[in-house]
């Protein structure tokens, strides 16, 4: 019975084997394009159109994906939409790429996507990939040929069966700088066997400012050649095997291609997947990911190293354009002034008309705009049908299709136009702004394209500043109702959320200002030398050691680094509770939930609970509304708390028995046993000694107030004094202090007796 | 049957990607696509030819329009309706000769008989008999019109089956023409090239690689110099196949011509086309050739095949038929990535790259052009395009590339 079974099994290997080199000769190679990208940085312009359709040097970007997928010789491409996908399935069909001969495109639709993980999911529930594909994104530029890369992956999924996918990398400096002026992208750290290729480490997160990347030691150990590039840049162009999709099928936790797909791959050495990497040379791939790179990418284009997908080339049925000389490049049926000066490297649109005096470098205008005269356009992107009245200026701006500028209104660098928005006369937009017919949508409910909750972003920076944007933005919008764009403008401008306003010039189209690449240089300056450290004690996750003062806390024990962050984090909490008077119950909910993060007792909720409720009191100035806070980024500053006005000790007490009063509950919580009270009161004497002096003539006194308030019991008080006994006469100054108190206790607990 | 259409447009999406390139290659594959629609073409009952033309010729315009640059695909569509021209003209001629006097069937002898003179004449090699034809009717211009104007009104019902049976002949015996050039080129290798001479060439042509070793096979001894350049270092892949074949070959780059030029006896390139007035677009850096060659009374030797003739005129030649080729093939994008910046304001990109794939010699730097059909010095090659086209093809052709 066996001996059958491993016959039948054997002659249908054979079988599978003579039939494996037909079947490669035969299988014609597949592709996935995720037509959708699974954020919002293209918002507000993809609110109405998707991200693959929009215009990169007046053809829409999927033309230039599925251009090049067919040049390399993929024969069928799944086209992948969620967002908008009505709009992609149309474009596509009315183009020509439905009726290629050996190339077919399908389209493969759901709109209750938010991922790419769900999206290998659905098109693998499909069951249409039979073979080895390619994954990239409707967004990615490139005339790389895949021949090679496909052979390569070939060959080694002969040999090793668990090397499922081939990543495509580029070479790139290593520069910060050039990186984020050329895509605007962090630095990407990347750990490759210079033997095998075998992409052994991606970190693609990693914080420039902290200066250290984590190994893990095992990775060293295996090894025996390991080369550690920072001079790399991910094409996110993929060949996959089958395998692929059934591991996402497996782990339906995966969502994000790299965060979650590749390093969950490289760390999961359980199944011994691995990824191999392939290096182009002198070819172009790029991905555009955001304002940014759209602007650097349609500049390449522009100056040809996309070569053949460039506007003078026909690649898609875009219209007849013509290269002149300086790179300028000119549809048919132009009127052009002949006072226009129209400059190097600019793309001009089919039917599109220009007035006297206007000037014009740089920029790419779609067809049939309509440009008044004396307008100053620079490096900007016009798409079609947009009218601009004279004497408008752009600079380093995109604006949508149907958009209306009036006399003389003006973009300053980096605004954003979505469709149809009527600029009004002489109004100026300032830098960075969004401007679009549709309202800002509330931070929680983006339903359209949701961007993957980021893991990486603190619960700190979450609680206190999410929580202001997200007040001024309710206002904000409440303004936006009238119109804000100038007489006779229409659209609302959008206010700046996701990462405040000091991080839009990364991603927008404007250059990067002098003061911000100073910046960025000198940040380059302090962490040249990069520490490639190899730490035992953390865990092998390879994430980055997660403290923000390198410098100093280098040497500290984890443990300590651990509560000085929990002691951060409960007393931004607090503050938040108290600013905007949340209820006891759930701050006690919130600060259970550190607790148990951080793993810490709940002597040390109650310690840190108080410390947060004293430093409210030294803050509050005299005995206003709680309200006005600054909130301090890190316990080191406390130094500069010397500097504060001295308070008047009444008010400073009556301002601490405000707030004892206001949240005895909170602290009431945590005092299950004395020993936490002894801990307060330790904590205390700890703070009058060092980072809250004021306190220290009231020690007294307000251990009273606690007492008063029945959160110290009268034990805890003694027995406080009572292991204070033995100690040093330094560290029995309160004891001193309250020594009269401490007498009156002991009497009355005798008188009790 | 595939459909025409698909064809066509299969034709020139590959050279619209560029996928399709070199004038050998375009030349055969737009030849036999030509064949195909004569092939499938319906005939209506009256007025064939000219239908006939007009539907090469759409198929002409969409094809040039597709890839302006390349120029042999407009000479093969102006040279096949210059056939069909001919073709629709020479029965009528011997209809004319034999003053009608016979009846239907007598006319399909005498088509008949005129094919196998045909056959016969074009298994000699030479395309000449129906250039000249033409020569006869261009000097009389009213009595060509006055023939067309009668074919039109023609009565042959058997007429259309017959032109177009021997249009397919003639377009065939064009593709066997293409097909068979680099032959009829090498055979006059031995001519030109004598014993222990110094030749020097440029890059990499079939061409030049077949005339030379044609001359090698034939116990020629002599010396190739060949002048490598940037970008596309094609001169290491004549150097490895002239090495294969016994020739010994020196490599030198292409910007130390001037020093090598006064050792040489003659020099001999490919070319990318012909131009009216016999000047050639070549590959970039054949101009300072050409120069060199002149300073030092060097033979400056094209060999070129008959659908390289084209029948433009090189005005503006830089903007309308150079073809600016990807930056990548001079610079490691990579390495200059911070130089190509443009994301910093301060500086907007200071570094750019042309790479211009052609350029233009003109006549007086050309000594000889060597093609299938002989040799003929520059001022001959506007009677050679007379010959091969037809006048009336001419401007309609140049309006897309104007």
């Amino acid at each position: 019975m066996g001996a059958q079974k491993k016959r039948a099994a054997a002659a249908a290997a054979a079988a599978r084997v003579s039939e494996d080199p037909d079947d490669l000769a035969r299988q014609p190679l597949q592709a996935i394009l995720l037509a959708d990208s699974f954020t919002t940085k293209f918002r507000p312009i993809t609110l109405e159109r998707p991200k693959v359709l929009l215009p990169l040097v007046n053809v829409p970007m999927i033309n230039y994906t599925l251009a090049w997928l067919e040049a390399a010789g993929v024969a069928e491409v799944f086209v992948f939409c969620c967002a908008h996908s009505k709009q992609v399935i149309d474009y596509l069909e009315n183009s020509e790429w439905f009726s290629q001969p050996n190339f077919t495109v399908k389209t493969i639709e759901s709109h209750n996507i938010i991922s790419a993980g769900d999206a290998l999911r659905l098109i693998y529930e499909q069951n249409v990939i039979h073979g080895d594909f390619v994954l990239i994104s409707g967004d990615t530029v490139s005339n790389m040929s895949l021949t090679q890369a496909l052979q390569e992956h070939k060959e080694r999924k002969k040999k090793d069966n668990n090397a499922v996918m081939t990543m495509i990398i580029k070479k790139s400096k290593p520069s910060p700088i050039t990186r984020q002026s050329r895509l605007g992208t962090d630095e990407l750290f990347m750990a490759i066997d210079p033997n095998t290729k075998q992409l052994l480490y991606y970190e693609d997160k990693a914080d420039h400012s902290k200066g250290t990347i984590c190994l893990d030691k095992m990775l060293l150990a295996e090894n025996p050649s390991i080369s550690l590039h920072n001079d790399k840049q991910d094409c996110y162009i993929d060949i996959c095997s089958p395998e692929v999709l059934s591991l996402f099928t497996d782990n339906f936790d995966y969502q994000h291609l790299r965060r979650h797909f590749v390093k969950g791959l490289l760390l999961d050495d359980i199944m011994g997947y691995k990824i191999f990497t392939h290096e182009i040379h002198s070819s172009y791939a790029a991905r555009i990911d955001n304002y940014r790179s759209y602007d650097i990418v349609s500049k390449d284009i522009i100056q040809r190293w996309t070569y053949p997908y460039v506007p003078d080339v026909k690649f898609c049925g875009n219209r007849a354009t013509k290269l002149e000389r300086r790179g300028m490049y000119r549809a048919l049926e132009i009127e052009q002034s002949r006072s226009a000066q129209v400059g190097s490297f600019t793309v001009i649109g089919y039917g599109t008309k220009i007035g006297s005096n206007s000037k014009i470098s740089d920029s790419v205008i779609g067809e049939g705009c309509t440009i008044g005269s004396n307008v100053l356009i620079e490096g900007s992107y016009i798409w079609d049908n947009v009218i601009i009245e004279d004497g408008c200026e752009l600079r380093h701006v995109i604006v949508c299709d149907g958009v209306i500028m009036k006399a003389g209104a003006v973009l300053k660098p980096g605004v954003v136009l979505s469709f149809k928005v009527v600029i009004g006369e002489r109004f100026v937009v300032p830098a960075y702004s969004k401007v679009s017919l549709l309202q800002q949508p509330t931070v929680h409910d983006s339903d359209e394209e949701l961007e993957y909750a980021d893991n990486s972003s603190g619960t700190v920076e979450f609680s206190c500043t999410a929580d202001q944007s997200n007040g001024e933005m309710t206002s904000e919008s409440s303004e936006a109702h009238k119109p804000k764009l100038g007489t006779g403008g229409v659209g609302y401008i959008w206010s700046i959320c996701e990462g405040g306003q000091e991080e839009e010039w990364r991603h927008s189209v404007a250059p990067i200002p002098e003061d911000k690449l100073t910046e960025l240089s000198e940040a380059m300056d302090d962490d040249q030398e990069l520490v490639t450290q190899d730490r035992t004690a953390l865990s092998t996750s390879g994430e980055l050691i997660s403290d923000s003062n390198a410098s100093e806390g280098d040497d500290n024990e984890d443990s300590k680094d651990d509560s000085v962050y929990f002691e951060k984090e409960v007393e931004a909490t607090f503050l938040r509770a108290v600013e905007e008077n949340v209820k006891v119950d759930h701050v006690i909910l919130e600060v259970n939930s550190l607790r148990l993060s951080y793993n810490m007792t709940s002597a040390d909720c109650a310690g840190a609970v108080f410390y947060s409720m004293m430093k409210l009191a030294i803050k509050t100035p005299h005995s206003s509304a709680i309200g006005l806070l600054t909130l301090y980024p890190s316990p080191f500053s406390m130094v500069a708390s010397n500097a504060y006005p001295i308070y008047l000790s009444g008010e400073l007490q009556q301002n601490t028995a405000n707030i004892i009063t206001t949240w005895q509950k909170l602290l009431k919580s945590y005092l299950l046993e004395i020993d936490e009270e002894i801990e307060i009161i330790l904590k205390f004497e700890e703070m009058c000694l060092e980072s809250a002096k004021e306190f220290s003539p009231l020690f007294a006194r307000i251990l009273h107030i606690l007492y008063d308030k029945d959160i110290l019991q009268e034990d805890a008080i003694l027995r406080w004094a009572d292991e204070k006994e033995g100690a040093d006469e330094s560290d029995k100054v309160f004891v001193r202090q309250s020594e009269k108190f401490i007498q009156w206790l002991r009497e009355a607990s005798e008188e009790e007796d | 049957m595939p459909d025409i259409q698909a064809l066509v447009s299969d034709l020139a999406s590959k050279l619209r990607k560029r996928r399709v390139q070199g004038s050998y290659e375009t030349a055969r594959l737009t030849a036999e696509l030509l064949c195909a629609v004569i092939l499938q073409h319906k005939e209506p009952t009256t007025n064939g030819a000219a239908s006939l033309i007009e539907a090469v010729r759409r198929v002409g315009e969409q094809l040039i329009a597709a890839n302006p640059v390349e120029l042999a695909v407009g000479n093969i569509v102006r040279h096949v309706l210059h056939i069909i021209r001919e073709e629709d003209l020479s029965p009528l001629t011997d209809i004319v000769g034999e003053l009608k006097l016979s009846a239907e069937d007598d006319v399909e002898d005498i088509a008949e008989d005129e094919n196998s003179q045909k056959s016969s004449a074009t298994t000699d090699g030479c395309l000449l008999k129906p250039p000249l034809l033409l020569a006869v009717f261009e000097h009389l211009p009213d009595s060509a019109t006055a023939c067309q104007t009668f074919s039109s009104e023609n009565i042959f019902a058997g007429k259309g089956k017959k032109l177009k049976s021997e249009l397919i002949k003639a377009v065939n015996e064009l593709i066997e023409d293409i097909n068979t050039c680099r032959e009829g080129i090498a055979e006059q290798a031995m001519e030109l090239i004598h014993q222990n001479e110094v030749i020097l060439t440029l890059g990499h042509s079939k061409f030049v690689k077949e005339f030379l070793c044609a001359a090698k096979e034939k116990k020629r001894s002599f010396e190739v110099f060949i002048a490598d350049g940037a970008p596309k270092f094609e001169g290491h892949i004549l150097a490895k196949e002239l090495d294969k074949k016994g020739l010994k070959a020196i490599v030198i780059t292409d910007s130390a011509v001037f020093a090598m030029i006064s050792r040489v006896n003659m020099v001999i390139v490919g070319v990318h086309a012909v131009m009216a007035n016999g000047g050639v677009i070549a590959p970039a850096g054949l101009h300072v050739l050409a120069l060199a060659a002149k300073k030092h009374d060097v033979p400056f030797v094209v060999v070129a095949s008959t659908h390289e003739l084209c029948s433009l005129y090189p005005h503006n030649l830089e903007v309308l038929l150079n073809e600016m080729r990807c930056p990548s093939e001079l610079l490691n994008f990579e390495e200059f990535s911070d130089c190509i910046d443009y994301g910093i304001a301060s500086s907007s990109s200071l570094l750019h790259v042309v790479n211009p794939a052609f350029d233009y010699v003109p006549p007086e730097l050309i000594s000889l052009f060597v093609t299938d059909i002989g040799g003929y010095s520059p001022s001959y090659i506007y009677r050679l395009i007379a010959d091969y086209y037809s006048s009336e093809d001419l401007p309609p052709q140049q309006k897309p590339a104007s």
